[in-house]
């Protein structure tokens, strides 16, 4: 099989899927939660028993449709007649007319309904946590190109980082595409998929970082190549392992922790594949486009000093 | 089988036991996440007189963890986050409004003479309880401590005739017109109803918040893992357990035995470990532990690949197993310490959901190289040497 004699390919799909990415970030945007965004925090109380499905029917019907309430969260507090809803107008909390609206739009369908409770929640706790999120992903980056490149070399670490940049912007990609709600799990399941992809990466690394010390007369492609064979068993192997546990938690862990699984099953894909088909072939285009430099410079050096070199 | 085999083994035993009894013995704490209630994000806020250092703050999750014990809720979680701010989570409660009534007041009870000079305050007093007082109003009995009832006495005397008024956090409550001179006993009305003096005598025996704490955030939360998702999750977990268990078998035989029993090791350990740091387990943590089985598997595989690989190269199934651990040991530990350098930032920086991912994550890849090098390595080593070149042909070379 050779995966490195395709490599261009490979490369331009995943550039092709980053800047599908991207395009979805950028137009579509991330469908943020109220933990991020902000908003209000309702608590209704009916008379009788009502679901989720019932107020989100009234919610998203088309009483309502101005408002845009589709990223509502609702919540039925058991035990009660109680319902939390978390919503937002426009990334602000709801005001005074608007919640009369959604009461009275309420009241019409399901009887009557009174604001127990109404209060505007910041996006502070959110948008702090995944501040300190992303701060904290940049300072593991620069740790991770440090040990890398002691144990390695500078451009495995960043071919490294590229690779794992490539698994979080298609995941990302993919849930502003699918329009599902990011919320606190979801920061979890990004780092998840990060950690797993740095992780499955270096073991390939480790492969070429052996082959290159009993190398013998292949040349670099060929190396890169037998080193991604050799351990394409063990990606193969861990990458199904770890997906056979969280296709079980989407398949039979509920509702509530689908977008959860579904972002690690995303994740966990393109983490592999990064680490097979994009972490060696840019380490390996860089090495290569480094060593031609060096003979082009070395040629002119020769070239410059026709003196000594005739001497020798 | 050697001594040394037998100590090993009985050693992973031993281990082996003493984390299921230490996950017997002590409750996994379940994140408010999973198991619902309320969950409060208070900050503190400087005033004019009083600063809202590192002292105020900490003093004002005491008072809190004092009232939230008057609470009854069980097994509160109340941590602080960043230089400000204390976080209170609170499983079960479903009443959110009372729980901020009672855990955000300052309740700085003041009383004061008509100049306005502050006789004594909230901490003068020893204890304090509901009930009516002679015309059946809501009341609150208090009872003053020994240093209190002093100053009560010189004031009481000093204004006799004249009122003194008693305020909650500058809220006039009432100012009765002093009869005679009071020594250690007292009552406060003027409180509205028996319920407000029941919460007001609770928050009089916690004491008086040092700062004032703003409300940031305050909601019930319902829990992810609810009646039926508990049950549909531990189906999830069983299932997904289950199937890496097989897949280890089907891929590696004999080998894959040895990783299923080390994965039960280790996932022994890393519940006894999370239980006795008193770990509360979140949804983000559980995420954590799923990488971190997917590595306790890797190391596993990338040990048995090893294996094969140097048995292809010529090696006998003894030296090809020292050979395999001993070149794996390189590539699981450069794997292992990238991840757990993440997992070391993650938890420094990162708040709330992040952290417990980093936790579990942590210690999860700390355990699963342990089992992965040392129980998987004792396993096989001890299986092998019992006819090596009778069971050469389990590892697949």
């Amino acid at each position: 099989m050779n995966i490195i004699g395709r490599r261009r390919t490979f490369l331009a799909i995943s550039g092709v899927l980053v800047a599908m990415g991207i395009i979805a970030l950028l137009v579509r945007g991330l469908n943020l939660g109220v933990d991020f965004t902000g908003g209000s925090l309702l608590r209704l109380r009916f008379e009788r028993p009502v679901t989720a499905g019932d107020v989100a029917g009234v919610l998203t019907g088309s009483e309502l449709a101005d408002m845009n309430l589709r990223k509502a969260v609702i919540q039925p507090i058991r035990g009660t007649n109680d319902v939390q809803v978390r919503a937002q107008v426009g990334g602000r909390p709801l005001n005074d007319e608007q919640v009369d609206r959604v009461v009275s739009a309420l009241s019409q369908k399901m009887g009557q309904v009174s604001v127990v409770e109404s209060q505007m929640v910041e996006g502070v706790i959110g948008r702090e946590l995944l501040g300190r999120a992303l701060m904290a992903l940049v300072i593991s980056c620069v740790g991770i190109v440090i040990y890398v490149s002691a144990r390695f070399e500078f451009r495995f670490a960043v071919a490294a980082i590229l690779a794992l940049i490539h698994d979080t912007i298609v995941v990302l990609g993919a849930f502003a595409i699918m329009g599902r709600q990011v919320n606190s799990p979801f920061i979890a399941a990004v780092l998840t998929i990060i950690g797993y992809s740095i992780n499955d990466t270096i073991v390939i690394f480790d492969k070429i970082r052996e082959n290159l010390r009993l190398r013998k007369k292949e040349t670099l492609e060929e190396l890169t190549n037998k080193s991604i064979l050799q351990t394409l068993t063990r990606s193969l192997n861990t990458v199904i392992t770890t997906l056979l546990a969280v296709v079980a938690l989407f398949i039979f862990g509920g509702a509530s922790i689908r977008d959860f699984s579904l972002a690690l099953i995303i994740g966990l894909t393109t983490g592999t594949y990064s680490s097979i088909f994009i972490a060696s072939p840019i380490w390996l285009e860089w090495r290569m486009w480094d060593r031609a430099r060096q003979k082009r410079q070395a040629a002119a050096v020769r070239a410059k000093q026709p003196g000594p070199a005739k001497a020798r | 089988m050697r001594p040394g085999t037998v100590w090993r083994l009985l050693g992973i035993a031993v281990l082996a036991i003493a984390c299921a009894l230490a996950i017997y013995k002590l409750p996994m704490n379940l994140g408010l996440d999973l198991r619902g209630g309320t969950r409060m994000v208070l900050e503190a806020r400087d005033t004019d007189t009083v600063k809202a250092d590192e002292d105020a703050v900490a003093r004002a999750k005491e008072v809190i963890e004092r009232r939230v014990n008057q609470l009854g809720v069980a097994e509160p979680v109340i941590y602080r986050q960043g230089a400000k701010r204390i976080v209170v989570e609170l499983a079960g409660v479903k009443d959110p409004q009372r729980a901020r009534e009672i855990i955000g007041r300052t309740a700085q009870l003041e009383f004061k003479d008509e100049q306005g000079n502050v006789i004594m305050t909230g901490s003068d007093l020893k204890n304090a309880a509901a009930g009516p007082d002679e015309y059946g109003r809501a009341a609150v009995h208090f009872e003053l401590s020994a240093e209190g009832a002093k100053k009560f006495e010189k004031a009481t005397r000093e204004n006799i005739g004249r009122p003194i008024s008693i305020y909650l956090d500058k809220e006039l409550l009432s100012a009765p017109v002093v009869q005679s001179v009071i020594k250690d006993k007292g009552q406060i009305t003027g409180i509205g109803s028996m319920d407000r003096a029941k919460d007001l005598s609770m928050m009089l025996r916690a004491g008086a918040l040092p700062v004032p704490l703003d409300v940031l955030h305050s909601e019930v939360l319902e829990p992810i893992l609810g009646k039926e998702s508990i049950d549909q999750s531990k189906i999830a977990a069983i299932i997904g357990g289950g199937l890496v268990v097989i897949f280890m078998l089907a891929v590696y035989r004999l080998p894959g035995v040895m990783a299923d029993i080390a994965l039960g090791v280790y996932a022994l350990i890393i519940m006894a470990v999370l239980a006795s740091l008193h770990a509360v387990l979140t949804l983000p943590g559980i995420a954590g532990l799923i990488l971190s089985v997917g590595m306790a598997v890797d190391a596993n595989v990338i040990i048995f690949e090893r294996i094969k690989e140097e048995m292809r190269g010529g090696k006998r199934l003894r030296a090809a197993i020292e050979a395999g651990f001993t070149r794996a040991f390189g590539c699981i530990l450069d794997s292992n310490v990238t991840t757990l350098i993440t997992a070391g930032v993650l938890y420094i920086y990162g708040t709330g959901a992040v952290r417990g991912f980093a936790v579990t994550l942590g210690l999860g890849i700390l355990a699963s190289m342990f089992t992965a090098i040392v129980v998987t390595r004792i396993l096989i080593t001890t299986v092998v040497d019992r006819n090596p070149e009778r069971y050469a042909k389990y590892f697949g070379a």
